[in-house]
């Protein structure tokens, strides 16, 4: 029996995972912003076997200095946390970013500086207890800035890199740190896209991938795992053909 | 995005738009934009209705598989409640470790709740359990027109009446709660028995229905003269003691559609000789798990795909009891002339338990189901020929299985159409009823 955080519990990702562990009984505290959504999906992980379910509203983009406060009670509810999932972050309008500044950073705040924010204190948390899993939910978007969504992969590829940074870190403390890359996955947040059917993978099978990867200990997961191919593809275009590419 | 959605006979080619539903109460907003944007909309579950009774008219359906939660799950009573998404199969990876199990269950684990309402399943047990209406004790509906309601034999009970079968159209449905029923053993105890004319499977089914809770029969239905109608009855019970486990999932795929259908006439022949064959020539009694049993097509994920790219129909009938041998003869013979073979063809007595629904499918009776690739002279020739015989003898047609049948026959088969009619939600629409109520 796992106890287990979860920022950002209301994603598509994140509750599909949750649903796999609820079946082996786990314990969760889950965070969202939305308390009425919150509500629906811890009901739904009592009744799919969860040991306990307790909720915690909170939006982690509002002010950080609420973190510490969540985390606080997290600790008094599951006592050591085993696998701490951070899970949330929103799709910007890469158009609408280029024309305003406050948006722009808006995004990056979601996607990157409060997701960096939030780290650090469980980083801390974690390596008091010397033991458990951090997994972060990062993007194949962060391995390349592209001019479709830069905004985003800019503030992806900051998580991405500080959790790199975090993982010798906490390594020597007994933690383990790992970076989750999802590419297209059918959520509500691809919702408006318009993508390639193949390219597109359902949260079921992601969850089963990223839940086998957390108990493997895995570094970096690409999921589904041809990301990472095409990921490479991407990074290994030379700039002079790249500058000329719409990706 | 959401990939665009068929139904599972994959005709008539109309893929829809999908717009998913994750939340209950984003549901009556998004009816709303979605009706405002493309006139009219339609509810779709997991796409297991063969034929067009799950495509929206206007090509747009809101898709209610992603709202999947449970709601609440009483193990004590056996009473769940979930949201419509959930599939039946999800219930009972959740129930049967428990001890419970699904009181009615179609031939697919892979339908959900709000499905199997609209179009009140039945399953292998209909002779002594009914259809799927038995075990909802009440749910959750909502209109473009009128605010949500629960409707249950007590509340709201005529939209209770017109949704259990209502295909959907009588509004969203967005949880079922239902009752469960308690086994001591996921196992099945079955009996097999072949038989060698349709005669011996009328017999057959009259001495031992009633001593089994689950009946079913294979036919081969390309076999002629003295042999038509020979085949195997399969009958079952929940076994009295044992583990109650969820047997690990199915391990074969179909990964694409296949450019033509592997289903021939000459295939089926060898198939359903080979098979009758190797069925034991005297009863057989073995214990099973669950899942063979009440699903064996589900070991093959995307089995619809064999058909190919012109996908399948599936003709589904139920005959009156009093002409049922007779009729179910003319029937074979027609099909075994036309040498449209089918590998499944199922066979089932349905019993006297009326369902609540309005347009709800079984009666007493007998029906028999057929999958045949499609193609011109299964949509020209032999549809038409078997309607007419199930129609000039009062049976009637599954609509969740249709996408052939004539507006006269639906109307002369469902009497309560016009009932229906009246109730449906203005803002849904299916291809299936704009053909069958014009």
């Amino acid at each position: 029996m796992k106890k287990i955080l979860i920022v950002g519990a209301t994603s598509t990702i994140a509750n599909a995972c949750a649903r796999l562990w609820a079946g082996e009984g786990s314990e969760f505290f889950l965070v969202a912003r939305d308390k009425q959504k919150l509500q629906q999906t811890c009901a739904d992980l009592q009744a799919r076997g969860a040991s306990a379910v307790v909720p915690y509203t909170m939006d982690a983009n509002d002010d950080i200095v609420l973190h510490r406060a969540m985390l606080e009670r997290c600790l008094e509810t599951l006592h050591c946390v085993d696998i701490c999932l951070i899970a949330y972050g929103t799709l910007p309008d890469q158009s609408a970013c280029e024309q305003d500044v406050e948006l722009a950073m808006t995004e990056f705040a979601n996607n990157g500086s409060t997701v960096i924010a939030l780290l650090t204190s469980v980083a801390n948390l974690m390596a008091a207890q010397h033991s458990g899993t951090l997994a972060v939910i990062s993007s194949v978007a962060g391995d390349r800035g592209r001019p479709s969504n830069y905004v985003y992969g800019s503030a992806k590829a900051a998580v991405s890199s500080f959790c790199e940074g975090l993982r010798p870190r906490l390594f020597k403390l007994g933690v383990h740190v790992i970076t989750i890359k999802p590419g297209f996955v059918d959520t509500p947040m691809t919702q408006g896209l318009a993508l390639p059917a193949f390219l597109v993978a359902q949260p079921q099978a992601v969850a089963r991938r990223i839940v086998a990867g957390i108990e493997r200990k895995v570094a970096v997961l690409y999921v589904p795992a041809f990301w990472a191919l095409i990921m490479f593809s991407i990074r290994a275009l030379p700039q002079s053909l790249f500058k000329r590419l719409n990706l | 995005m959401s990939l665009p959605l068929s139904s599972w006979g994959q005709y008539p080619p109309e893929p829809q738009a999908a717009h998913p539903c994750v939340w209950r109460n984003g549901l009556d907003e998004q009816l709303r934009r979605v009706t405002d944007g493309h006139g009219s909309t339609l509810p779709f579950g997991n796409g297991r209705s063969y034929g067009d009774s799950c495509l929206a008219g206007s090509g747009h359906v809101l898709h209610l598989r992603p709202l999947s939660r449970f709601i609440e799950a009483n193990w004590q009573t056996g009473e769940i409640c979930a949201e419509a998404g959930v599939t039946l199969g999800e219930v009972l990876q959740l129930a049967v470790p428990r001890g419970w199990f699904l009181q009615v269950t179609p031939g697919t684990r892979h339908v959900t709740l709000g499905g199997a309402l609209a179009n009140d399943v039945h399953g292998k047990n209909h002779h002594c359990r009914g259809t799927f209406a038995h075990s909802v004790l009440r749910f959750g509906l909502h209109r473009s027109v009128q605010p949500s309601m629960v409707c249950s034999p007590t509340e709201n009970p005529q939209w209770f009446a017109a949704t259990i079968g209502g295909l959907g159209l009588t509004g969203i449905i967005s949880w079922v709660s239902i009752r469960l029923r308690k086994i001591q053993s996921s196992r099945i105890e079955t009996t097999r028995v072949r038989f060698s004319r349709l005669s011996e499977f009328f017999s057959l089914s009259a001495e031992l229905d009633p001593l089994h809770e689950y009946s079913v029969a294979w036919i081969d239905c390309l076999a002629t003269g003295p042999a038509l109608g020979r085949g195997v009855i399969t009958l079952g019970a929940h076994c009295e003691s044992g583990t109650l486990e969820v047997p690990a999932a199915q391990a074969m795929n179909v990964p694409v559609r296949l450019p033509v259908s592997l289903v021939s006439p000459l295939m089926v022949r060898i198939f359903n000789r080979c098979y009758w064959h190797m069925q034991p020539t005297s009863r057989k009694t073995q214990t099973i798990a669950y899942s063979p049993f009440f699903y064996p097509l589900d070991g093959i994920e995307h089995w619809n795909r064999i058909y190919g790219r012109k996908g399948f129909q599936q003709f589904q009938c139920v005959l009156p009891q009093a002409v049922a041998q007779d009729v179910l003869a003319e029937l074979l013979n027609v099909i075994a002339r036309s040498g449209m073979g089918s590998f499944l063809a199922v066979l089932k007595r349905c019993g006297d338990i009326a369902s609540p629904g309005l347009l709800s499918f079984p009666m007493p009776g007998t029906s028999l189901a057929l999958d045949f690739p499609q193609n011109r002279v299964l949509s020209n020739t032999l549809l038409p020929r078997l309607d007419a015989i199930v129609h000039e003898v009062g049976g009637r047609l599954y609509p969740a299985k249709d996408a052939h049948m004539s507006a006269r026959d639906f109307q002369r088969a469902y009497p309560a159409w016009e009932q229906l009619e009246a109730m449906r939600d203005p803002a849904l629409m299916s291809r299936f009823w704009r053909r069958v109520t014009q």
